[in-house]
């Protein structure tokens, strides 16, 4: 993977030592049934990692005292973690019943035409992950498109080209004022 | 010591109220929920802020959303002794021109307000009574703009607060009548008089079961175990609907306040909130609600001051619909994999850790401090014999208002698409709602006038569900619908019992066949087959009613798969494997519009001359049929 466009990396011992402050919390609500802070750890490290890396599922599973495997298989269970590092932006297309209704699959399909890539795929260069949601809540503004934290609302398929120059522009003006 | 309600009322006395209560300057509100930010409120809020800077002493609310998600951004203006506005699609221009001309000056713009919006109704005449209203506690609508249609018809129990008040603000709820429930609860009734109102009631549960409330509150109290616990399912997994994100960002202290009465009855010390983590606002606004009422002394180890103890925790699903489902959503807030465990032992008896544990949605949940307030027979008076109250329904699809209403138990499917749904858009016809999403079932024309309670939409073939009411026009595949609904649940099946797991699957190969055109005269009995065991024989809700958004469109429209199957005809065009689009040349106008929506520049053609589709580069996205404007093109 040619990866030109990278997320910052938080891998610091500060982070990890802020990771050890989440847990021993979460630990603390529920003494005596240690594991079912399992969860609300693995949203943390996917917040701010954007993905579960190996890394810390080991560290994860020793400071609950469960076997790496059963956090790897609670993981792998929910659609939410993902296990794989994503692109800079993640373009999530709405498939849920009322966005569907209005269109939303063509819309995702001209995204996935555009990036050439395939729903749950990212970019060779990093840029963009492509995924479909089901249902972001929004369902009076369907069909809906979410990049990042940022909404589209009511998108059509023409509008698909716009959307992918204006965040691959954003992404350019970020990496030249870095370098 | 002083009874729950003097603490309640002392904690009454210091509360400033940002928005409920009277209007003594004027004051912008401006709507803030997922439906308003994805229609870009946060600009909106913006640019009103930026207006306002040194401009007296207007006040700047944020309140959540009144149900017109298709019109948001929406702002209100309230000025005293003067009726409110309420403003559509106010984007920052309008903002901005609007606090110049309305709030600053003296000019309200009529043309901007709701009440110039086509579709939403007629305004009823001032102080016109509106049905089941009764109770400054719900929702009034005898004044303002909420005189229109779309308000007047629906009875907001549930949604009482939203939109009122501002959901990050007790004070704000306090000024309503928050909490005073709980207090009367605490000071004047034993646990059994609370359980015995909200049985009298006739609540029944609203995530899609039906349960009657008090009875499943009965049984927590009876089982035997300590501690117990009590959770709020608020999981929801249907995809298009909204209701309980809804409820929870506009009045998320409605929701502590029923938990914390549940608690009581039940004789809970602990509860749980578990939300999708698709709803970030909701999540924030929770939070908030949680923190604000422990800081007062109504939550913590001496709620209102009468030494019981509740304490609540938000828990975040992770993107496992199978997790709405009770046992499953247990095991998730115990740190396992999100899957089933055969019923019974049910939560009462045996839930979280083993503890009995009251496990209740959202909806019924908001319902119930209104209900101690008011009364069981006040509420048992609303709706119909068996289904008592109201529904709150997610209005999407093909219909012109989509957002949030609450309808009292009973009303026709027409008064909700037509009256207040505003009917079907772009002059297309209304085709079938669809009730209860993966586990529901659709309702064709013939249906239009039955009424919605539990009773007759099951026996139409469908289902109450949690809400999601989905309105499909007449370009509206049926097969399509279906073979969408199962590759949803069988996306979800989380794959522990075989009936589910294999089931879903095998009946979504049929069903691709058949869009692909590729059916077989045999498929028709398969799906039935396959359907029938699948509900037969599976372990929980989902794969027991996976197959019914397949049998029930198979029921009301069998021409449509016959269409399919014999003809290797699409006959909306919505299966691209089944259709070409062409222009028809008598009929087109050369307007150039299909030409320039068209994604992949498959269409050629002088201006003012007929246009051509070239049918090996076209993707079938069908995003110039929709365009046309003179419906010149053709499916083939
Ligand atoms: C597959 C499946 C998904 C469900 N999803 C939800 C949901 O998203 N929200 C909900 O409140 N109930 C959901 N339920 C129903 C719950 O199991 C349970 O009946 C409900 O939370 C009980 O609360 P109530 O009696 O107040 O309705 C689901 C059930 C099944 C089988
Ligand atoms: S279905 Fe797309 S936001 Fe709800």
């Amino acid at each position: 993977m040619t990866t030109r466009f990278k997320k910052e990396v938080l891998d610091t011992p500060a982070w990890w030592q802020d990771l050890d402050r989440f847990i021993e919390e979460e630990k603390a609500k529920n003494p005596g049934h240690v594991q079912s802070a399992l969860i609300p750890v693995l949203h943390y490290v996917q917040d701010r990692y954007g993905y579960i890396p190996e890394k810390a599922a080991n560290h994860v599973a020793q400071s609950l005292g469960v076997p790496t495997v059963y956090v790897w298989g609670v993981a792998s269970f929910y659609s939410y973690f993902s296990l794989t590092p994503k692109g800079v932006y993640t373009i999530r297309v709405c498939t849920g019943t009322a966005c569907y209704v209005q269109g939303s699959q063509a819309v995702l399909d001209e995204f996935a035409r555009r990036l050439e890539i395939k729903p749950g795929e990212s970019t060779e260069d990093g840029l963009f992950t492509l995924e479909e949601a089901r249902c972001l809540g929004a369902c009076g503004q369907a069909p809906v498109v979410m990049v990042n934290e940022r909404f589209h609302a009511k998108v059509q398929p023409e509008q698909v080209s716009d959307i992918v120059a204006d965040y691959t522009a954003e992404a350019h003006a970020t990496l030249s004022a870095e370098e | 010591m002083s009874s729950a309600v003097e603490v309640l009322e002392k904690i009454k006395r210091d509360a400033s109220p940002i928005i409920a209560g009277e209007v003594k300057e004027p004051q912008v509100l401006v709507g803030i929920a997922t439906c308003a930010l994805a229609g870009g409120a946060q600009d909106t809020l913006d640019a009103v802020e930026s207006a306002m800077d040194g401009n007296g002493s207007a006040g700047l609310g944020k309140v959540g959303c009144v149900g017109c998600c298709n019109l948001e951004p929406l702002m209100e203006v309230r000025k005293p002794g003067e009726p409110t506005r309420m403003y559509v699609n106010v984007d920052p221009e309008r903002a901005a021109e609007i606090v110049r001309r309305d709030v600053m000056g003296n000019s309200p713009i009529e043309d901007w307000q709701m009440e110039a919006v086509e579709g939403i109704g007629a305004l009823a005449p001032e102080g016109a009574p509106a049905p089941g209203e009764d109770h400054d506690i719900v929702d009034r609508f005898t004044r303002d703009w909420r005189r229109l249609d779309f308000f007047r018809r629906q009875t907001r129990i549930c949604l009482r607060n939203v939109g009122r008040i501002d959901p990050e603000s007790i004070d704000d709820y306090l000024a309503v009548g928050g909490y005073s429930a709980l207090a009367k609860c605490l000071s004047e009734l034993s646990r059994q008089e609370v359980i015995d109102i909200v049985k009298e009631s006739g609540l029944r549960g609203r995530g899609g079961a039906g349960f009657p409330t008090g009875l499943k509150w009965q049984f927590t109290h009876d089982a035997p175990g300590d501690p117990k616990f009590v959770v709020c399912n608020a999981d929801e997994g249907d995809p298009g609907a909204f209701m309980d994100r809804s409820t929870l960002e506009g009045d998320p202290h409605s929701v502590v306040e029923a938990l914390a009465i549940c608690a009581y009855a039940v004789g809970a010390k602990r509860g749980f909130i578990y939300v999708r983590a698709e709803y970030p606002l909701a999540v924030e606004r929770l939070r908030i609600a949680i923190e604000q009422a422990t800081e007062r002394g109504i939550l913590g180890d001496d709620v209102l001051g009468t030494g019981h103890e509740f304490r609540l925790e938000i828990r975040l699903g992770a993107g496992a619909f199978v997790c709405g489902e009770e046992t499953a959503l247990l095991a998730s807030i115990e740190g396992k994999r999100g899957m089933p465990r055969p019923r019974p032992p049910f939560p009462a008896a045996s839930g979280l850790w083993g503890q009995p544990t009251n496990i209740n949605n959202v909806e019924t949940l908001a319902n119930v401090p209104a209900i101690i307030l008011l009364g069981a027979e006040w509420y048992s008076s609303i709706g119909t014999e068996k289904s008592k109250g109201t529904k709150v329904f997610a209005l999407a699809g093909n219909v012109v208002n989509t957002g949030l209403i609450e309808v009292p138990m009973g009303v026709t499917l027409r008064e909700v698409v037509y009256d207040i749904g505003g009917g079907i858009p772009g002059g297309k016809e209304f085709k079938a709602a669809q009730t209860g999403g993966p586990s529901g079932g659709c309702l064709p024309t013939k249906y239009l006038d039955t009424p919605i309670d539990y009773e007759s939409l099951k026996a139409a073939g469908a289902i109450m569900g949690s809400g999601g009411l989905i309105v499909m026009d007449d370009h509206t595949c049926m097969v399509d619908i279906a073979k969408f609904f199962l590759t949803f649940t069988q996306d979800e099946s989380c794959g522990k019992c075989t009936p589910c797991r294999e089931g879903t699957k095998r009946m979504l190969e049929v069903l691709e066949r058949i869009t692909e055109g590729k059916g077989e005269a045999l498929d028709l009995e398969r799906l039935k087959r396959l359907g029938a065991a699948a509900q037969r024989a599976s372990l929980c809700g989902l794969g027991q009613s996976a197959p019914n958004p397949v049998l029930s469109t198979m029921d009301q429209f069998p021409e449509e798969y016959e269409a399919h199957i014999h003809d290797d005809r699409c006959p909306t065009g919505v299966c691209s494997a089944l259709v070409s689009y062409v222009i028809v040349e008598e009929t087109c106008i050369g307007c150039g519009l299909c030409k320039r929506v068209c994604p992949v520049h498959c269409i050629a053609g002088e201006a003012r001359q007929p246009h051509e589709i070239d049918d090996a580069i076209c993707v079938r996205c069908g995003a110039c049929y929709e365009k046309c404007p003179v419906d010149a093109i053709a499916i083939k």
